[in-house]
């Protein structure tokens, strides 16, 4: 080599090439390190392994309501009456601000199986309250109707139904 | 400042430490000898009180751990066994619960101080970045430790905030479980919170070094804020400035007593001395009375998402006051529209206050929806325009001539 200086060029040298190299690599690697230091806050095996449960509902009678634990959420499961189920079916879709079908909402007429879980900012809904006969929100003031549709209030969206199935005539096996 | 270094060694093991690791210069400049403007009053207190509170919550945190157990199924056992079992285990708790309080109590008034006298403006819009930047750091700590005595405020307030990102589109919903460690929140997130509320006040830390740092470097700001101009305008930190700030403290510290000795719960809920219940949410949730303003400000909007993008741009248009101030003039004391818009913006901040207190429904929303309208006027109209229309009264010429008054211009 000879000191004489290196001629301008826009041609990519190959000291830039494996400076993109390097830092393409390093880059590469650090997000691999960095994923397990994030994902590890996600929901680990045990957590998972809770998540379906099995219900009896023999013992509830019309009209009656249970709340149980699924996920550490509270799922409401009522057996509602044919007053409440022609209420939740005469709604035009245009006064639901979420329109939903109670038809959709349900594997049996008879049952409402729904996450206890106000859409708002997640409180614990209160039963057979509210100006639709379902359920209201002290929290923030949203009112569901029958079918757990919101209404009214801030909420956005109707209660969740949680991925349910019978595996009996009196036995739901939620999750 | 960053003038020239007035430390001088007084002897050999000084001289030879100066040479090696000049700490006791550090010390000297920026504590000893820092020139502080002659003219600062009581409300340039709060900077020390708050360095005192931040150790005081650092130091009874640190035992508290010692003694907490972080599992749903001990965490409010632990707390109480704190209060009942341990050596003055109820002293260092309710030092550490209204010690919460009394920091909030005095970042809002060093934050209101920084506004009337126009303490963000060039060349310190770093040094208030970073102040919000630790306001931020503390609102995050302060929710994260609110969790962990696991009454029915701390689970039910935990649900409430961490449903809040659940409102960001499309990745909303799984983030919260990512926060959250499950379905909802449970034990993994109180594990998780208690970690990194351990991990806050060390951040905190830092941060303040920073702020420090960028105070240091154009001086301190004063009431009647224009800079300083000779070593006239100034006296040393110590002892001026420190025995200033140690009678301001100690009368906080009557207060911050009266709290811990004589209405430690005042403060708080009753309802946090129920143990959390994942199927029973309180009738009424309420925050802790320092985040009341934005609770109101998130419930005003009937929107979900609306809501929370309104609420924490509440805190993060802070950043741009620096901006949207137009006005030359620093101190408010020289700016008399300012001064009037500056009264009703505190009202208006503890009229929120109130309505966050108060449930959701009837008249209440509605003020709540002028107040929040006022709060954003306040910064994005009220602020740009006054720079413009405003006309301020005559500025001292120099922070001498101030504090003399008549006779420094009778002299001239």
């Amino acid at each position: 080599m000879t000191d004489e200086q290196q001629p301008v060029s826009d041609e990519p040298t190959r000291r830039d090439f494996l400076y993109l190299a390097t830092g393409a690599f390093a880059a590469i690697g650090a997000a691999n390190v960095v994923w397990p230091l994030i994902d590890q806050m996600n929901p680990d095996a045990s957590v998972k392994a809770l998540a379906s449960i099995e219900i009896d509902l023999s013992a509830i009678d019309i009209g009656q309501s249970i709340t149980v634990s699924w996920r550490g959420k509270p799922v409401f499961i009522r057996r509602r009456t044919q007053d409440e189920i022609a209420e939740a079916r005469s709604v035009a879709f245009a006064a639901l601000p979420d329109p939903q079908g109670d038809e959709t909402r349900v594997t049996k007429e008879e049952w409402l199986v729904m996450v206890g879980i106000c859409t708002h900012l997640g409180c614990v809904p209160l039963g057979q309250s509210g100006d639709f006969n379902g359920w209201f929100c002290p929290c923030h003031g949203s009112h569901y109707d029958t079918s757990g549709r919101i209404r009214k209030g801030p909420a956005p969206k109707n209660l969740e139904i949680p991925p349910y199935e019978f595996v009996g005539d009196t036995r739901i096996k939620i999750g | 400042m960053s003038g020239e270094s007035t430390y001088k060694p007084s002897n050999g093991f000084a001289r030879w430490m100066d040479t090696r690791l000049p700490i006791m210069r550090l010390v000297h400049d920026n504590i000893t000898d820092y020139p502080t403007p002659k003219n600062i009053n009581y409300w340039w207190t709060f900077g020390g009180i708050l360095t005192f509170c931040l150790v005081t919550q650092i130091v009874t945190g640190i035992i508290l751990a010692m003694h907490y157990t972080p599992h749903v199924d001990h965490a409010f056992n632990s707390v109480e066994h704190i209060m009942r079992n341990v050596n003055y285990g109820w002293l260092i708790r309710y030092i550490h619960s209204n010690g919460a309080s009394m920091f909030f109590l005095a970042v809002y008034i060093h934050i209101f101080r920084g506004m009337y006298y126009g303490s963000y403006k060039a060349p310190r819009e770093v040094l208030w970045i970073l102040g919000v930047i630790i306001y931020l750091l503390m609102i995050a700590a302060a929710f994260l430790g609110y969790m962990l005595p696991w009454g029915q405020m701390s689970l039910w307030g935990a649900t409430v905030i961490t449903n809040l990102f659940g409102a960001i589109p499309v990745v909303g919903d799984s983030l919260a479980i990512w926060l959250w460690g499950g379905f909802s929140v449970d034990n993994p997130t109180l594990n998780r919170f208690f970690s990194l509320h351990y991990l806050l006040p060390f951040l905190i830390f830092g941060v303040v070094i920073l702020h420090i740092w960028a105070l240091h470097v154009p001086g301190n700001n004063n009431p009647i804020g224009i800079s300083v101009k000779s070593k006239q305008d100034t006296v040393p930190f110590h002892p001026y400035i420190t025995v200033k700030d140690a009678f301001s403290l100690s009368i906080f510290l009557i207060l911050f007593s009266y709290f811990i000795f004589f209405a430690p719960n005042v403060l708080g809920h009753a309802d946090n001395y129920i143990p959390a219940n994942p199927l029973v949410t309180p009738a009424h949730i309420v925050p802790e009375w320092y985040m009341l303003p934005f609770y109101a400000i998130l419930r005003a909007v009937p929107d979900k998402l609306g809501g929370v993008i309104l609420m924490f741009s509440a805190i993060f248009i802070l950043f741009l006051l620096p901006w949207l101030d137009t006005s030359k003039v620093r101190s408010a004391r020289y700016r008399p529209l300012f001064r009037q818009f500056f009264a009703l913006f505190i009202i208006d901040c503890l009229l929120l206050g109130y309505l966050g207190a108060m449930p959701a429904e009837g008249i209440y929303v509605v003020l709540a929806r002028v107040g929040t309208v006022y709060y954003f006027a306040h910064f994005l109209i009220i602020l740009p325009m006054l720079g413009i229309v405003e006309k301020p009264k005559e500025v001292p010429a120099s922070i001498s001539a101030s504090v003399l008054g008549g006779s420094a211009q009778a002299a001239e």
